[in-house]
């Protein structure tokens, strides 16, 4: 089946098996690898991006499903002279990762929970987060970018 | 000018941007020419613990749409079993590549299914029929111990190896109190979030690329190569970005050679990416203890006698897991003064999946069980736990320590870590507050815990040496190829100050490689917490020999003295000292070829200790523990980047919480893993846990011109018993002395209502 999808702004179509992950298409279809696969069980968040604008993991949506959605990966963050989102910054800043897997994801759940949430406690940032899994850093580093790019406060996504 | 040396400062890391923007390049990210078309593995595991495979029927996948081939093991010819790994192990316990007679655990190796794409694979080996007739599952310690069940004939024995004497029946003489306390180190699953992966292709030159993702190329080569049969200068190893590892990626994986045997045999490029389940039951396990503590002394609180007996599941193939008691007993007195200490040990198979090393490797096994001691002695003589520890600890010593059971510490100031920790956490205001808790009855109770840790550091099965090579280019560039392997420690950054503090070249300019075994053929890589002891020391070393060498090529250019040239950063080279004259790296670069490589061996392994406080609230009514506090003390000497060393701080803080609290891997009596996807086993998330706090202390070691230490798994080692003990201090006035990790409600629930029905029988 033929599926359409505007990804990062670009707008492409491609015949995929009804049965393909939107991960998998974002992967292997679109080579778009920064999102990545952790689980096989929707528990990671490594996969993690935003469908029309809210954060789904991409391992448990087909490709078909979104079709005809806005789809913003990690690589799609950054502005096109190369200058940092915000969230990513801090994610540098703090050392908010090690690493890197569940980076993509994790960066785009941070920008998710701060658009729904732009001034989270501690607390409200380790419930966000909780659909993400990291095994490197404690976390702790994590949700001080988080607070940070809060406090930066000029999170747009 | 007052020289500002970047060594000690937060540098952010060099590697982030591409992390964050575009995504590291992990194994199955790759995108390589010779890789195009590559056929895609996927391995039939074996769906019993211990059974004799009666038929494996593949006819049935092989004409499934886009299979290539369907291997078992009548098609390895000329490839013989995987071998013991060390010469201490029982000789007889062999690992076939697929097994074809029988199965020894769920998620063996039975049949390797190739298809042109994923998705194939997956339904084709869905198609594969294995019959297997069961056999018992050997899942308790002691059942494998007794050898009801003997999983390798040809062994005649479920023990693996030995190490040590029994225990002599008058150890304990003349102790006033002795008390045994039986404890459990559970088997974790280090769970680094890139599961295993894997892609090789032969080149007409007759030599094979492996791209696989581990902790050191070098030895992923040679082990590929040994047990293939191969000629190790055919196999060249890269590796590519790695998403963690955590001392379960050490060396290779028999499916990454598998997948090496493949790629030959059918002439074709092969890739392998397992999935989550597949991991948590094909990747080692860590852990897996039982011990048994005894602990003897006065009643003022002096411990004269302590004795750690332990039980080791090797799990079915003994790998690493086996030997790793030997490092438990070499550091069971930790940071006391204990007259008589004594350890063994016994390895043992299982019908469970093979145990190696995971953050710590055997020294977590042993700072749990006498900090385990330390409590229940407290308890039992009615002492301060802090207080049995302090009286016992070794006094500060700045010369070798020999600790009699086979460790020799560098330096260490125990007293001064528990003073800095019990005063930066305000131990006495806890206890306060946990006594007005007790004393009002509140269903939520505090419980507080602190442990004191020493571990060895920089005790690799490589050695303490380690390779590095600094070359400057004729654009002004450096690139430092080193033999350690980072998988997100960040040595990037750190191994470029390090060059960039001697060579006066900025962090910009200065590219590290690792992990090619073509570029770099040796080298020990990222394991034991060694790295910049031994290879940011080699790296120093290396900057410091090419300084050397520029300023004598300097010198004959300039024809000055070399002792008067001196590294100029601004300048972008060497000056003589107090003139303007003076020669840049890129026009001395340009004139020869300017490049050092150099071997820093350290003078022995290092001692990096600490004191970890943790502070739990558990609700009684459900015996739920929440952790509220980690405060620590971690002295890993001097900090070459204090970012990167609180985040493993961070990490092995998390890690060690983790097993104190959530995670156990699981079978069932048939040898069922109960804990094989990743909603099953429960690793932490943000909510979970709280920040940390984090002290400061350093002590500098004086093993290597750095003054550092191992950081890498000190926040394990320290965390887990001081949670495990804060948990059990919640509930020690209603008369618990003991739960076993991890420390679930059900367990700590169960506790508590066991401890009221004896105070009832009591009463």
């Amino acid at each position: 089946m033929d599926v359409t999808m505007t990804v990062n702004g670009v707008e492409s179509t491609h015949e995929v098996e009804a049965r393909t992950l939107l991960v998998h298409h974002l992967r292997e279809n679109l080579e778009l690898r920064a999102a990545n696969v952790g689980c096989d069980t929707s528990s990671c968040g490594a996969c993690t991006v935003l469908l029309d604008g809210h954060a789904v993991k991409s391992c448990t949506v087909l490709a078909a499903q979104a079709h005809g959605c806005e789809v913003t990966t990690v690589e799609g963050l950054a502005d096109t002279d190369g200058t940092m989102h915000p969230v990513q910054a801090a994610f540098r800043a703090e050392h908010g990762l090690q690493c890197g897997f569940c980076t993509p994801g994790m960066v785009v759940a941070t920008v998710s929970l701060l658009q729904d949430n732009p001034s989270p406690t501690e607390r409200e940032v380790r419930e966000g987060l909780e659909g993400n899994l990291c095994r490197c850093t404690g976390y702790h580093n994590i949700v001080r970018a988080a607070l940070a790019a809060a406090e930066a406060g000029k999170v747009t996504a | 000018m007052h020289y500002m040396s970047i060594l000690g400062t937060r540098v952010v890391r060099t590697e982030d941007p591409k992390f964050l923007t575009t995504g590291g390049t992990y194994t199955d990210d790759l995108v390589d020419p010779a890789l195009v078309g590559a056929l895609h593995l996927t391995l039939v595991r074996s769906p019993a613990a211990h059974g004799r495979i009666v038929s494996v029927d593949t006819a049935d996948a092989l004409s499934a749409p886009g299979v290539v081939a369907v291997i078992t093991a009548a098609d390895l010819t000329g490839l013989a079993p995987i071998g013991p790994g060390l010469a201490m192990f029982n000789p007889g316990m062999l690992r076939p590549w697929l097994a074809s007679e029988v199965v020894r655990f769920v998620g063996e190796p039975i049949a390797a299914v190739l298809t042109e794409q994923r998705y194939q694979g997956e339904d084709a080996a869905e198609l594969v029929a294995v019959d297997i007739e069961s056999l018992p599952a050997v899942i308790s310690l002691s059942d494998a111990a007794s050898d009801a069940t003997v999983l390798f004939p040809a062994a005649g024995t479920n023990t693996v190896c030995t190490f040590g004497k029994p225990t002599p029946a008058d150890f304990f003489d003349g102790c006033e109190v002795v008390v045994t306390q039986d404890t459990v180190n559970q088997r974790v699953a280090p769970v680094p979030l890139e599961t295993r992966a894997a892609s090789a292709v032969w080149g007409a030159d007759g030599r094979v690329t492996l791209w696989c993702s581990n902790q050191g190329a070098q030895q992923a080569k040679a082990q590929v190569s040994d047990w293939l049969g191969i000629d190790a200068g055919t196999v060249h190893v890269k590796t590519p970005d790695v998403g963690g590892g955590f001392g379960a990626k050490i060396g290779a994986d028999p499916e990454f050679a598998l997948v090496v045997w493949l790629a030959r045999h059918t002439g074709r490029a092969v890739r392998w990416a397992e999935s989550r389940s597949e991991n948590l039951t094909g990747l080692v396990h860590g852990r897996g203890q039982q011990q048994r503590v005894t602990i003897g002394g006065r009643r003022d609180g002096t411990v004269t006698a302590y004795a750690l007996e332990i039980l080791q599941d090797a799990g079915a193939y003994p790998r690493a897991g086996a030997v790793l008691p030997t490092l438990t007993m070499m550091m069971a007195p930790g940071v006391y003064a204990i007259d008589a200490v004594h350890a063994s040990a016994r390895s043992v198979v299982t019908t469970t999946t093979s145990t190696a090393a995971y953050r710590g490797a055997g020294r977590p096994e042993a700072t749990a069980a006498i900090e385990r001691a330390m409590d229940v002695f407290a308890q039992e003589i009615g002492m301060d736990a802090v207080e049995v520890r302090r009286i016992n600890l070794l006094a500060p010593f700045a010369t070798p320590h020999a600790n009699g059971t086979g460790a020799t510490y560098d330096c260490g100031d125990y007293v001064g870590a528990l003073d800095t920790l019990l005063t930066g956490a305000g131990y006495a205001a806890l206890r306060s507050e946990q006594a007005a808790r007790r004393e009002r009855g509140d269903v939520r109770q505090l419980g507080i815990g602190v442990s004191l840790y020493v571990e060895i550091t920089g005790a690799a099965p490589s050695g303490t040496g380690e390779e590095a090579q600094v070359q400057v280019h004729p654009d002004g560039t450096a690139t430092v190829l080193t033999g350690t392997s980072p998988h997100g420690q960040g040595h990037g950054t750190a191994w470029a100050m390090l060059a960039s503090d001697r060579l006066g070249i900025s962090m910009d300019k200065i590219s590290v490689i690792h992990g090619d075994t073509d570029l770099i053929p040796d080298g020990g890589g990222t394991m034991a917490s060694r790295s910049l002891q031994q290879g940011g020391a080699a790296v120093h070393q290396a900057a410091g020999e090419l300084v050397e060498l520029a300023r004598k090529r300097a010198a004959e250019v300039l024809e000055a003295n070399p002792d008067d040239l001196v590294v100029d950063a601004a300048f972008g080279g060497l000056r003589v000292a107090g003139t303007d004259v003076g020669v840049t790296w890129a026009d001395l670069a340009a004139e020869e070829t300017l490049l050092v490589k150099t071997t820093f061996t350290a003078n022995a392994p290092t001692f990096p200790f600490g004191a970890h406080l943790a502070v739990v609230e558990v609700d009684t009514g459900t015996g739920k523990a929440v952790l509220q506090r980690v405060v620590t003390v971690d002295d890993a000497g001097r900090v070459l980047n204090p970012l990167l060393a609180e985040g493993q701080r961070h990490g092995g803080i998390a890690q060690g919480a983790a097993q104190a609290l959530f995670e156990e891997v699981l079978y069932d009596a048939d040898g069922n893993p109960l804990t094989s996807t990743l909603a099953d086993y429960p690793i932490p998330s943000a909510a979970e846990l709280p920040s940390f706090e984090l002290l400061d202390m350093a002590t500098e070691t004086p093993m290597n011109p750095l003054g550092a230490k191992g950081i890498g798994e000190s926040g394990t080692v320290g965390s887990t018993p001081a949670i495990q003990s804060a948990v059990i201090d919640a509930v020690a006035h209603l008369g618990v002395r003991h739960i076993d990790m991890p420390t679930t409600p059900e367990k700590v629930w169960l506790a508590i209502q066991a401890a009221a029905t004896r105070e009832g029988a009591n009463a």
